[in-house]
């Protein structure tokens, strides 16, 4: 029996894997010793379950187990890698280039910088949400110390081309950061072949707990320094003080290990649903994918469907859990800032809806989904004058507006 | 966002929705609102002439739950009322009926705007001057 609604809003959050939350579930009960307690055994059990949770990170990631710092999640480590690299390398410059579809983890960060007296870059991306090689290259200069650059959009699942990118910051000497957040754990990501030398990401989007996630640091070629953020005990090598959240890293071990070991068929099952599902679609007229469908994360699908309202249709999908082209600020009625960043106009910006599959998805979900889509959209159509204009072959630009 | 029961209810099962025949002379057509602001409603009223009653009402909205529950239940209200009695429904009427919380009062307001324009559609096609329509505070 299909439980409703279905939850198919995975680039939000992930539910937790039941085989994490029973590695976690010690630390959380007799195992609570503070991981920076070197003078008894709770200090030692917890510490040993960190450092083996390290292990479980850098083999999915290849990096060294001491390369990893934890944090909060990857809102933190997107603040301490850029915060901290801006303050470590001030010497060495204070210009930062990034682009403008990230994360407001990531852009809010930059705007931060900006008061301080950084120069920072927003670079432009293309329809499909790629940005341009030649115009980051066009604008590296001297005073570059970081480009960061998302691995793949949170919104469109649009995978920039990161090996190309991590070579033009070092050939300008400048550092390179992604935020792995959406894509840690769903596709191979390689630190030493990508050339990145700072990463963040979080353990729930990959189906670990909440509260918890790491930023990469390399350590060699080059020896990568960030300014700590957040004064204290000088825990994760004077990085990141705080008392270490033992479960969640526990849990985010675990997660890593998972995901490493299941890749290969997660991404084989859920692309395959993806693609039935926005091939269903697409089979409504006037319906379009968002972002590069060659260059994307395996289990996302953004559509909009032309001549139907944002809110409207999320009223009528309210079987399924999805986000709107409002993506994290449902709040507000403006339209996603990525979608828009792509060059869609507001009102098909609005009128898209984010599908992330994740390793609970099944085919009987995305039937439902698929049906229930199609029958949200016809009916809106059916009541739409958007929709009886552009049959009859109205140009909708052509019409003189009533002012609102 | 919670909706109320009656704005499910006419978003569910919308009534009067469809198209009239703008080409006839006792028939009224008013488009309100604009697609990058989220909202278009088209309501159309057929006249009988003789004694100046609505006899039908439809409409087709492109815009969210609120919206189209707002032009859905004026259609309703629309048909049986005389022309002048049509005019004088207030969008607060609307909002009462629909519980619209604050940030959707704007559909009423849109709804009520489309009234009068289907009205004053029908007038300017019967040779009537076209009334001032007060109402365009958003």
């Amino acid at each position: 029996m299909l439980k409703l609604p279905i939850y198919l809003d995975n680039n939000a959050t992930t539910p937790l894997d039941p085989r994490v939350l029973e590695a976690m579930m010690p630390y959380l009960t007799e195992v609570f010793g503070n991981a920076a307690s070197r003078n008894h055994p709770f200090g030692w059990a917890a510490e040993e379950a960190v450092d083996y949770a390290r292990e479980q990170i850098a083999s999915l990631i290849n990096c060294d187990p001491k390369e990893i710092i934890f944090t909060s999640g990857a809102t933190e480590s997107d603040n301490l890698g850029i915060k901290g690299v801006f303050e470590m390398y001030s010497q060495k410059g204070n210009h930062i280039i990034t682009a403008t579809t990230e994360h407001k983890a990531v852009l809010d960060t930059c705007k931060h910088i900006e008061k301080l007296g950084g120069r920072v870059t927003y670079l432009p991306v293309n329809a499909e949400g790629l940005i341009s090689l030649e115009e980051l290259e066009a604008a590296m200069t001297p005073e570059t110390i970081l480009v960061t650059i998302m691995y793949g959009n949170n919104e469109t699942g649009t995978i920039q081309p990161i090996r190309e990118i991590a070579k033009i910051a070092h050939k300008h000497g400048a550092l390179f950061m992604t935020d792995g957040t959406q894509a840690v754990g769903k596709i191979p990501v390689d630190v030493i072949a990508d050339g990145i030398d700072l990463m963040a990401f979080s353990a729930h989007k990959m189906y670990g707990p909440k509260g918890v996630g790491a930023l990469y640091v390399r350590r060699k070629n080059p020896r990568v320094k960030v300014t700590a953020q957040m004064d204290g005990g000088g825990h994760e090598r004077g990085m990141r003080s705080g008392t270490l959240n033992v479960p969640g890293i526990v849990g985010l071990g675990k997660a890593c290990e998972l995901c490493k070991q299941e890749m290969e068929a997660d991404t084989q099952r859920l692309s395959t649903m993806r693609d039935r599902l926005e091939r269903e679609l697409l089979t409504l007229e006037e319906s379009y994918v968002n972002g590069s469908r060659e260059h994307r994360l395996p289990h996302v699908a953004n559509i909009s469907f032309k001549y139907v309202e944002g809110e409207g249709l999320m009223m009528g999908v309210k079987d399924l859990a999805v986000s709107s082209g409002s993506a994290c600020t449902s709040a507000s009625l403006e339209p996603s800032y990525v979608l828009k960043a792509l060059g869609l106009s507001d009102d098909l910006a609005h009128s898209s809806l984010r599908f992330g599959l994740s390793r609970f998805s099944t085919d009987e979900q995305i039937d439902y989904a698929i049906n229930h889509v199609k029958e949200a959209v016809t009916k809106l159509r059916e009541m739409s004058p958007l929709w009886e204009m552009f049959k009859e072959g109205i140009d909708l630009n052509s019409i003189e507006w009533a002012e609102h | 966002m919670a909706y109320s029961d009656k704005v499910i209810d006419h978003y569910s099962n919308p009534r009067n929705v469809g198209t009239l025949d703008k080409s006839k002379k006792n028939v009224g057509t008013g488009l309100v609102g604009a697609p990058e602001c989220g909202d278009v409603m088209r309501l159309q009223i057929e006249v009988d002439e003789t004694t100046n009653t609505i006899t039908d009402a439809k409409f087709k909205t492109f815009g969210c739950g609120s919206a189209i529950a707002s032009s859905s239940l004026a259609t309703e209200w629309l048909k049986g009322k005389t022309v002048d009695e049509a005019l004088a429904i207030d969008n607060m009427e609307i909002v009462e009926e629909l519980a619209l919380p604050p940030v959707k009062i704007h559909c009423s307001v849109l709804a009520e705007d489309a009234i009068k324009s289907a009205i004053n559609d029908y007038r300017v096609k019967n040779g009537l001057p076209e009334l001032e329509v007060a109402k365009s505070h958003h």
